[in-house]
């Protein structure tokens, strides 16, 4: 197979697309579609201040990179779980994107603050391991964003990630939920900074294809939690979905961005409550993160390690 | 002939191309890239037998 552009041999087809690329027209491509994303949808301002959720796997890297490129300098913030074996090796390969982008990186180790990895503390708050590190990483990406003067989150969720959580919740209908995803999550003056997923239209196979082409070191190995994830099942389907009918997952959320910005205008009534100890959105006076702290009588403020790669000024 | 598959040798009969290797191992080809030494290659490419074939899965879950 031939590249369509210049005529080399294609590393890749892009049957959605109907297209079939070289390594260099691929990133360029790739690049591109994150960049229209960017600015079609206004995710990040010229003079907004952002910072990536990275987890050492590949779209979170390869976004953290891309960023980068395309001028859009972002710092970034890596949460340690504690989980053995998983988190001190994902944490080498951020540290090592952080050398190569020259950025530093934000690491809050649950451990430290809390004494307990994410397994025992789910156990003890009674929550799914899921949930329980779903709530710490929302909350912990928040604070640091407050903290230290950063305006917009930034996280790595692709089209199959969002593709999959659409579909379960539609299958359930999630009412609550469906309507709240997109492409943005606005902020709150003070309280919640904006939150974006520039990587909603570009699907995981590409995202690791562009990581393999530009050789970003990213972690195969799966969260020892995500084995009987539903997410898993409802990718399976989709792929099969669109093997057989490229491009449906894009028509999937492309027209699901469609209806839902139709939805919100009409919404927009929730109004938030806030934790009267850190200022977090919150039903019923205090947040589930600063209730933790309380209940294991931890006192003071959350710390944040800070990786500066050699040769960056501070 | 062997290929690794999600990091572990596999012994597959010989298939002409990336496209019949998958279709024999029931693999999706959205779910999967083929590395034929150490390049990524589209699913027309032809295999030879000497071929190092890595299939790597992109899905991740959580
Ligand atoms: S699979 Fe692992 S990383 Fe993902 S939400 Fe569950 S515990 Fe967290
Ligand atoms: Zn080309
Ligand atoms: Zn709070």
């Amino acid at each position: 197979m031939k590249c369509r552009v210049c005529g080399n041999d294609a590393v890749i087809n892009l049957k959605a697309y109907n297209n079939a690329l070289c390594a260099r027209d691929f990133i360029a491509f790739l690049e591109n579609r994150v960049l229209k994303t960017i600015q079609r949808y206004r995710l990040i301002d010229k003079d907004e201040k952002p910072l990536v959720a990275v987890s050492g796997g590949k779209d979170s890297l390869s976004l953290w990179y891309i960023l980068n490129r395309l001028g859009f300098a972002s710092d970034g913030v890596y949460i340690d779980l504690s989980i053995e074996g998983y988190s001190s090796l994902s944490l080498d390969k951020v540290k090592t994107m952080a050398d190569r982008i020259q950025r530093r990186v934000f690491i809050f180790h649950l451990m430290e603050t809390l004494g307990k990895g994410i397994d025992k503390l789910s156990r003890v708050i009674k929550r799914s391991t899921c949930s329980a590190c779903g709530m710490i990483k929302r909350y912990i990406m928040n604070r640091v964003c407050m903290d230290r003067g950063y305006n917009v989150i930034i996280t790595g969720h692709n089209l199959d990630d969002e593709a999959s959580a659409l579909l379960g919740n539609i299958l359930y209908w999630k009412d609550e939920y469906l309507w709240k995803k997109g492409l943005e999550l606005k902020e709150s003056e003070g309280h919640l900074s904006k939150k974006v997923k520039p990587l909603f239209l570009c699907s995981e196979r590409e995202m690791a294809a562009y990581a393999i082409l530009n050789s970003i070191d990213y972690i195969r190995d799966e969260c020892p939690f995500s084995i009987d994830a539903k997410s898993l099942v409802y990718k399976d389907i989709l792929n099969r979905i669109e093997e057989s009918s490229p491009g449906t997952k894009l028509q999937f959320i492309k027209g699901y961005l469609k209806v839902s910005r139709a939805m919100k205008t009409q919404r927009r009534k929730d109004n938030l409550d806030y934790c009267a100890v850190c200022g977090y959105p919150a039903s019923g006076g205090i947040c589930s993160f600063c209730r933790i702290m309380e209940r294991f009588g931890i006192e003071g403020d959350i710390r944040f390690d800070e990786y500066k790669p050699e040769g960056l000024p501070t | 002939m062997i290929v690794e598959l999600d990091g572990k040798k596999i012994t597959v009969d010989r298939a002409p191309t990336v496209l019949r290797l998958m279709e024999e191992l029931s693999i999706n080809r959205e779910a999967y890239l083929v590395i034929v030494n150490d390049r990524l290659v589209t699913e027309d490419h032809r295999l030879n037998k000497d071929d190092s074939v890595k299939l790597i899965k992109v899905v991740s879950g959580g």
